[in-house]
């Protein structure tokens, strides 16, 4: 059965274990995100061969670091110089004010067609739904977000949306939606593509665009692509709506070329991307194109929080490049939908769980091996590996608490379990004694042990304990060594 | 209380105290120190590596060049500015053939559909070019709008050689963009293009499938 005709499913981080389950079965499903991840491994391997990348990567993390540290002095002076420029600023504290404020505008100018460009924060505020709950179109136009949108899911990767589809589903889902020719041609579905939208654009009564990086210095919204549909978006209908995260900020305009060579190397391995495009102002008198008002929208939406604990800040550095999923084992196997989460993979298993809480979100930071993938490819450095300890030692109540949820994972067995196991382990003479009993009494061990032996076999405690074995080696050394000795002499 | 004073209070009064700003040392983004050829030659070997084509000319014979290009493309309408040297001399060089000058200077609202459906291409000046990535730098202008370069199915840009320099962040820097950001500051390196059909590269997905670069040398080169 093609993906065009399957019930539209959804997916929740509540049920990560049972979508890790189904995808792990699906075939396709792994055979798409293998192939897609295998080759955006060995793209970002060649676009980086000529550069000295540690250096690169210790800058890119060194001007975040320097972003986050003047963070709300950054903001006001961002929103200072875009209201300088004509760009008109607002503050959101949750996703559904964001998507109010962005409601009001559209209603301001009796909008009944939103047109999207690709951004990230407006799939996090369920900014679509919003929308159209008040009658007004949403449509995206990025091609992988649009072929997502026609087959009513969501995006499964961050910067390629319809990763999880291959080419003879991308063809159904547009053959079924929009009456064109079922074929292989990619060039073929591109062209429908671009016609479909074009006429779109020029219809559209709003355009809504993410930010990539938002330049205090001068009051800059700087956007990221290679389609062109942001540069459509931003510049053709006649009111531009922008909306980012409070941690997209930079301090200074030379601060971008770092981040930029950075970004696109990370994302698809590319050493550049075909536009840049940086907006500093609406349409100014005189200029012939252009929206006559460029809004930005500022939204915090947990951002905060994470903000206030030295070592979550860290999840803030994130320039949103997806490298840490293309690299990492258990996301090429389970696919970005099984995460249930807006961001999947190793950065949304760190970042979801402090906007939707711990309760919902708890399996996530166990959906790692630790391998260290993720933490050496980060463009910016941010060490998930220890982010993801951190957020599994939250859930179990032995964090410093202030992350939403905290301890939902706590049961009073584990927490005696592991309190009598430390006393154990510090406490030498008790510790041998048990060894030494758990020894003689290993045939009792149960062979079964929860979830963690259904693929592993149970442990059996050795016969003689390794710190006996040490002892009785040394011992027989020691002995032979003296009658070696008394010989020789 | 408003959100942004709310949101401006928890970032100040932050738990875990202020933050000490690190400084940075930007030396990897530049001092590339590429000689003419080589810059040159670079930029040349990434712009045609993401589908750019490049046709090189000379300041004398550029309009020539640009006249065998329109009729190898079979460009019957071609949008273009008015007073930008460039199009004020591509305007005198095809004032007598039969390719179709479509004004560039004109409020959108007034030729939207002309420009999406019966234009050909877009010819614009450039800036500059930066070698280290084959990208183009275009600040557009009244005469030559933001859309000139990305609405029409091929885009003609016009490079003097002299004009490339090594990295994005020399630009940044020797041209103070810093303190004189227009409207809108664009690069461009390549056509429009898109691998979100199962990572199969397709040109051409919004913006132009074409984008031909007439790199202008002083003379002729040897």
């Amino acid at each position: 059965m093609s993906a065009a005709q399957e019930p539209v499913q959804t997916f929740t981080p509540r049920e990560f274990h049972r979508q890790a389950h189904d995808a792990l079965g699906n075939p396709q499903i792994r055979a798409n995100f293998r192939k897609a991840m295998d080759g955006l491994m060995a793209k970002r391997r060649d676009v980086f061969s000529d550069w000295d990348l540690e250096i690169l990567r210790e800058l890119g993390a060194n001007i975040r670091l320097r972003a986050l540290a003047k963070l709300p002095d950054l903001l006001e002076r961002l929103e200072a110089n875009c209201r300088a420029n004509g760009i008109q600023v607002h503050w959101a504290e949750s996703g559904d004010e964001a998507c109010r404020i962005i409601r009001e505008i559209c209603e301001r100018h009796e909008a009944k067609s939103v047109i999207k460009g690709k951004s990230m924060v407006s799939e996090e505020m369920h900014l679509n739904a919003h929308l159209e709950e008040a009658g007004i179109e949403a449509l995206e136009s990025d091609l992988g977000e649009y072929l997502v949108q026609l087959n009513e899911q969501t995006p499964s990767h961050i910067i390629m949306p319809a990763i999880h589809l291959n080419t003879d589903e991308i063809s159904d889902i547009m053959h079924t939606r929009t009456g064109t020719e079922r074929t292989r041609d990619v060039d073929y579905m591109t062209a429908a593509a671009r016609a479909q939208l074009r006429e779109r654009f020029m219809a559209a009564d709003v355009g809504v665009s993410g930010v990539n990086f938002a330049v205090a210095e001068t009051g800059t919204l700087c956007l990221v692509e290679n389609e062109g549909n942001g540069r459509m978006t931003t510049a053709v209908p006649p009111v531009h709506i922008a909306v980012t995260g409070i941690e997209k900020v930079v301090e200074h305009l030379r601060d971008v070329p770092p981040l930029y060579a950075l970004l696109t190397r990370s994302a698809t391995g590319q050493h550049v991307t075909t536009y840049f495009n940086m907006i500093s102002s609406p349409r100014k008198p005189g200029e012939h194109d252009g929206p006559e008002e460029v809004h930005l929208v500022l939204v915090d939406s947990g951002r905060s929080n994470i903000y206030q604990d030295d070592e979550l800040l860290d999840t803030l550095r994130c320039i949103r490049c997806g490298a840490c999923m293309n690299h990492c084992p258990v996301y090429t196997r389970v696919g970005g939908h099984t995460y249930g989460t807006t961001y999947p993979g190793p950065i949304g298993s760190i970042l979801m769980p402090h906007m939707m809480g711990l309760e919902a979100t708890k399996d996530l930071p166990t959906a790692s091996s630790l391998c260290g993938a993720c933490g050496e490819v980060c463009p910016v450095k941010i060490p998930i590996p220890d982010l993801l300890v951190r957020l599994r030692r939250e859930a179990v109540g032995e964090g410093r608490g202030n992350v939403p949820g905290a301890g939902v994972k706590r049961t009073k067995k584990e927490a005696a379990a592991w309190k009598g196991f430390q006393w154990l382990a510090t406490h030498p003479g008790v510790w041998r004694s048990s060894t030494f009993i758990a020894g003689k009494l290993q045939a009792l061990m149960p062979s079964k042990l929860g979830p963690w032996s259904d693929y592993r076999t149970a442990p059996r405690p050795a016969k003689v304990s390794l710190h006996a074995l040490v002892k009785q080696h040394k011992a027989k050394h020691h002995q032979a060594d003296k009658a070696d000795g008394e010989e020789r002499s | 209380m408003s959100a942004r004073d709310n949101i401006l209070r928890r970032l100040r009064e932050r738990t875990d105290g202020p933050l000490a700003a690190p400084q940075s040392d930007f030396a990897v983004v530049t001092g590339r120190g590429w000689s003419r050829e080589e810059r040159l030659a670079r930029f040349e070997r990434w712009i045609t590596s993401v589908h750019g084509e490049v046709i090189h000319t000379t300041r004398a014979d550029w309009t020539a060049t640009l006249a065998e290009v329109l009729e190898a493309k079979g460009i019957r309408r071609l949008a273009l500015g008015r007073e930008h040297h460039v199009a004020a001399e591509a305007r005198a060089a095809l004032a007598e053939g039969d390719v179709t000058l479509i004004d560039a200077d004109r409020d959108i609202e007034t030729w939207r559909h002309e420009q999406f459906h019966d234009t050909d291409a877009g010819l614009t000046s450039t800036r500059g070019a930066i070698a280290e990535t084959g990208s183009l730098w275009l600040w557009p202008t009244p005469d030559e709008p933001r859309l000139l370069s990305l609405v029409p199915p091929i885009h003609i840009a016009v490079l003097d050689a002299d004009t490339i320099e090594d990295t994005f962040f020399d630009v940044v820097e020797a041209h103070g963009w810093a303190t004189s950001m227009p409207t809108n500051a664009l690069l461009i390196s390549g056509p429009s293009k898109t691998a979100d059909i199962e990572q199969t590269l397709a040109y051409g997905v919004h913006g132009p499938r074409e984008l031909v670069v007439l790199l202008r040398h002083a003379e002729e080169r040897p």
